[in-house]
């Protein structure tokens, strides 16, 4: 088990670097000119140079990659010759903006990307995972089909819709809600957990409406599935009862597939839901993402790419050692 | 039988090598699946190839069909050496060796009609028969006594046995010298079986077309071949012709394994002499020294102690038709009868 | 030797009969129409009997087996008729009456070891659970059985192979695994369905050994479920051949075998090459099992049958013959024995 866990961490640091270096490829070899960017709206050529040379850009390729790579390990100086000022580890470059350190922009916007995908995660699992089983129970039943029916509703409405419905009807209509601030980015604050679960239910409902879908077909294909499988005829055949027969031996067995997807949207989601992010204005890492896009604050996009794709290897990882964890047949590999 | 033989094995070897990962070297351990095999086989005769799961008999005939690649030794068909053929070479050779199924269901694509499905290797191979591949591939499905207008149907709409009889019509298509049958019978039901195996042996004396017959059943094996290899542990520890291994076995395994064949007679049951053998197949990737067969020998016990030193410590020589791949297959009758 | 007689509805109660089934069939609904799996069934068994019931695939075999074992309950499946086990009706006793007898007083086994055994759980919990069910015993007891029953079906340091998953076992293993949770709570019925078929024959050889070997140290009575004739010789006292969801032929296993009176266990029989048979052509029995969507009004085997022309009158397609029994061998066939026996002879 050991050695499978180190030897997954070994081929993470390697995808992890891959990952980087084509990243940094692509912003080099786009359209966007950092260097006029950050010089701003009066840009004469020699403005330019400097900017470039401000930025580092005058090194090659490859030097340039490096001193980005040495920020992640150690802090390092940045700036034209001269002007350097110490960027602290670890150094994810300044913002072309505001000249602010990359890894503070997302030190502040992380906890409120955390705040969204939590919740919503929970709360899809549970709707998804629930609503999945119990239609794989009734199968064919009235309320099978109302639940496959619903989940295809669910999977077909795009963010904006179901976001901007929600509020219109809990918050301007009903004021059953308040609208969505800023202020509470996280459970424990100073505004304690109910108002945080107040603040961001909107967004986990407008996030759980899309993904559950996806998971109560997932869970119902592999429940029945499962339940069709020999060794839930052994265990009926034992007498044993059918709670245990579903939840032991059913559930267990037919969840798997269920981790890989949670996985993988967990990895997702935390690189930012951009557009929930969007529709409630919570300035979490997609909304900041969009934003240093339209404005080429390249480091800042840069940065959040790379921290979405290590969001994404990380989870894959977690879902190799829990599927270790569930399957013991995996341990053996 | 050696004269005329169309197919020469000899020495034939598969090793696998153990799935290494990115920090563990590949290749450092291997199973040796197929052995040291060698047998041959005449046009228009049947080597039925037996043996339990893991003994390496699939192996074999995919190697002589060359689906796998062999890890050494030599596979001659009508004198050339097929073994290490690649390329345009291997392309050529494809239509002199074809191969048959278990599952036909899962060799048939569920979305082509069985009519293009029986002629893809026709098409593959680039042969224009005269009068039209249409007019060929009817022809062919009422030699496996099926109807012409079966042409249009798909695989769904068949049983298994007339989809078995479908796989037989894409086999013989290119008029292959050598087919490979593997276990084409053991999926199908008994009756439908004998309509299978009818079917194998009349197309075998129109066409003369030779045959490796894989299957774990034996009293198929024996009905449709006129030599018989048994295999264990990537090994023939015995063969020869059928009636001469199935009346007087040799090698204590052969003996086993043909005792321990139930027989659909009840009063024979009562009376068949049972070698049982004890425990599991050793491990391929770590098998015994010496004989590969020693750990589970009903003889090794009735041995003496030197006898037993040279099962330990010595290979045997490979079967041959004239002895089996066992030290002490001289004494194996009397000492067995004594075990039981 | 067992009696396998079919009894009239009318003398329900007083048999004593250790299994009597009567008249069981079993529907399956489906988009295409009922599928008739199984079409009235009748026998006994006693216990310390060993009863073969063979046919080929779609034969209703299967079926048979799990109606008895009330696996059926609570899926869409029709099952009429009777069952009395011990005087209990399996059709109609309610699941939860039904779920004490599976596991203690009816054990079954499965053709495929390795899906049949939870790939998740080690092989000695799934046999203490199996005890735990019907044994009031702390967990420590549960696995002292188990440990008990897995040296008892032949596993080599049982202690040790306790923790082992199903995956490390080999299939002979799984299969002796199989044989111990079934048999952990020493069950009066084994129902084993084709429980050597996934095992090479020498492990086959094995397994019907220590079957056997338990079943006599227990008295129990066993329902073996194959499609191999083979096996059936070896190890039946009686055999019960199945054709269409319908019992063709029962009788003891010699008569069966010696005196066979159903023109398809005798197709059977003909068509099968076997260990000593010289290289005759086989004789295999022409065309296909009829569906069971849509059987045929008359004998269900009449349109693959060699002699239906000569029981005259085509009564072979337009009447179902019943069961007709004499001396305790059954035949569900138009022509008398005599004539069979001339058929028999000559052909």
């Amino acid at each position: 088990m050991t050695r499978f866990i180190f030897r997954r961490a070994g081929s993470l640091i390697l995808l992890l670097v891959t990952v980087s270096f084509i990243t940094f490829t692509l912003f080099q070899l786009g359209p966007a000119d950092p260097a006029s960017a950050a010089c701003g709206q009066e840009c004469t050529p020699e403005r330019i140079t400097e900017a470039r040379v401000a930025l580092g850009m005058d090194h090659p390729f490859l030097i340039q990659y490096l001193d980005y790579m040495r920020g992640l390990v150690s802090p390092r100086m940045i700036g034209a010759p001269g002007a350097e000022s110490i960027c602290q580890w670890p150094c994810l470059g300044k913002s072309f903006q505001t000249n602010e350190n990359v890894s503070d922009i997302i030190a502040r916007s992380l906890p409120y990307t955390l705040s969204i995908a939590v919740g919503a995660l929970v709360l899809w699992t549970i709707s998804g995972v629930g609503l999945g089983l119990l239609a794989a129970l009734r199968k064919g039943s009235a309320t099978d089909k109302f639940i496959v029916g619903a989940a295809s509703v669910g999977v077909s409405l795009p963010i904006p819709v179901t976001g901007l419905f929600l509020l219109l009807v809990f918050v301007n209509q009903l004021h059953l809600l308040p609208f969505t601030t800023n202020e509470i980015n996280g459970a424990f604050g100073p505004h304690g957990p109910w108002a945080w679960v107040l603040n961001y239910f909107l967004p986990w409902v407008a996030l759980a409406v899309l993904f559950s879908a996806a998971y109560i077909r997932v869970t119902r294909t592999n429940m029945i599935e499962t339940f069709s499988e020999d060794f839930i005829r052994t265990a009926r055949a034992k007498g044993l009862a059918p709670r245990i027969v579903t939840f032991k031996h059913g559930v267990r067995a037919g969840i798997t597939p269920v981790v890989t997807m949670l996985g993988m949207d967990i990895g997702l989601l935390l690189g930012g839901a951009v557009l929930t992010e969007q529709i409630f204005s919570v300035p979490g890492l997609g909304f900041t993402a969009v934003r240093a896009a339209i404005s080429g604050d390249l480091p800042v996009t840069m940065a959040i790419t790379m921290l979405a794709a290590f969001f994404v290897i990380v989870a894959n990882v977690a879902v190799d050692l829990a599927y270790a964890a569930i399957d013991p047949r995996v341990r053996l590999q | 039988m050696d004269t005329q033989a169309i197919l020469h094995v000899q020495n034939l070897q598969k090793h696998f090598p153990i799935k290494g990962g990115l920090f563990s070297p590949k290749g450092s351990k291997r199973v040796k699946a197929v052995d040291g095999v060698s047998f041959s086989l005449a046009r228009g005769q049947t080597l039925g190839l037996v043996g339990e799961s893991g003994c390496g008999k699939s192996t074999t005939g995919r190697m002589v069909a060359r689906l796998m690649d062999p890890t050494g030794g030599r596979i001659v068909i009508d004198g050339v050496d097929i073994s290490q053929l690649g390329g345009r070479e291997l392309y050529n050779f494809r239509r002199k060796v074809q191969m048959i199924f278990q599952d036909p269901f899962a060799s048939l694509n569920p979305r082509q009609t069985v009519g293009t499905a029986i002629a893809a290797p026709m098409l593959a191979q680039k042969i224009n028969p005269s009068g039209g591949m249409k007019n060929r591939v009817k022809e062919l499905l009422e030699q496996v006594g099926l109807k012409p207008e079966h042409y249009n149907r798909f695989p769904h709409e068949f049983s298994g046995g007339q989809r078995q009889r479908v796989g037989i019509a894409r086999a013989i298509s290119l008029n292959p010298s050598v087919i490979v049958c593997d276990e084409p019978v053991s999926a199908l039901d008994v009756s439908v079986q004998a309509q299978v195996v009818n079917l194998l042996q009349e197309i075998q004396r129109d066409t003369g077309v030779a045959y490796i017959f894989i299957a774990h059943d034996l009293s198929v094996v024996r009905h449709i071949s006129h030599d018989v290899a048994v295999m264990y542990l990537g090994k023939i520890v015995e063969r020869g012709p059928r009636d001469e291994l199935f009346h007087d076995p040799k090698h204590p395994y052969t003996k086993a394994l043909l005792s321990a064949v139930p027989l659909p007679d009840p009063n024979a049951a009562r009376l068949q002499q049972k070698i049982r053998l004890r425990g599991d197949l050793p491990s391929p990737a770590n098998p015994p020294s010496g004989c590969v067969f020693r750990t589970r020998c009903p003889l090794f016990s009735t041995l003496g102690e030197e006898q037993q030193q040279r099962c330990i410590t010595e290979i045997p020589a490979p079967a041959s038709t004239a002895a089996p791949a066992c030290h002490h297959s001289g004494m194996a009758a009397a000492a067995l009868a004594d075990v039981q | 030797m067992t009696q396998l007689q079919p009894s009239s509805p009318a003398s329900a109660n007083e048999t004593g009969a250790f299994l009597e089934v009567r008249n069981l069939s079993v529907k399956f609904p489906t988009d295409d129409g009922l599928v008739s799996a199984v079409n009235g069934m009748d026998f006994s068994l006693e216990r310390g009997q060993t009863l073969g019931i063979v046919g080929e695939s779609g034969s209703g075999k299967s079926v048979t087996s799990q109606a008895l074992m009330g696996l059926l309950k609570g899926t869409s499946a029709q099952v009429t008729g009777q069952a009395l086990f011990q005087g209990k009706d399996l059709v109609t006793l309610p699941e939860s009456r039904m779920r004490q007898l599976r596991g203690r007083n009816i054990g079954m086994i499965f053709q495929d070891p390795l899906s049949a055994l939870h790939p998740f759980f080690t092989v000695g919990e799934q046999i203490a659970e199996a005890y735990l069910v019907h044994n009031t015993a702390s967990k420590k007891q549960a696995r002292a059985a188990a440990v008990d029953m897995l040296g008892r079906v032949g596993i080599p340091s049982p202690e040790q192979r306790y923790d082992e998953y199903p995956h490390h076992f080999s299939g002979g293993m799984r299969q002796r695994a199989m044989i111990a949770m079934a048999l952990i709570c020493e069950p009066e019925l084994l129902i084993a369905d084709e429980p050597t078929t996934a095992l090479d024959v020498t492990v086959q050889a094995q397994i019907l050994d220590l079957m056997s070997e338990l079943q006599q140290e227990t008295n129990s009575a066993l329902i073996l479920i194959t499609h191999d004739l083979g096996v059936v010789a070896e190890v039946c006292d009686s055999v019960l051949v199945m054709y269409g969801g319908q019992c063709v032929e029962s009788g003891p296993v010699d008569e069966i075998f010696y005196d066979t009176q159903h023109p398809y266990t005798l197709g059977l029989l003909k068509s099968m090459p076997t260990l000593n048979s010289s290289a005759r052509r086989l004789n295999p029995i022409p065309g296909q099992p009829p569906s069971l969507l849509d059987l045929p009004k008359g004998c269900i085997f009449s349109a693959r049958c060699d002699y239906a022309a000569l029981a005259g009158d085509g009564v072979c397609a337009s009447t179902r013959p019943g069961l007709v029994v004499e001396g305790g061998h059954g035949t569900r066939c138009h022509l008398d024995r005599r004539q069979i026996l001339t058929l028999r002879n000559t052909r």
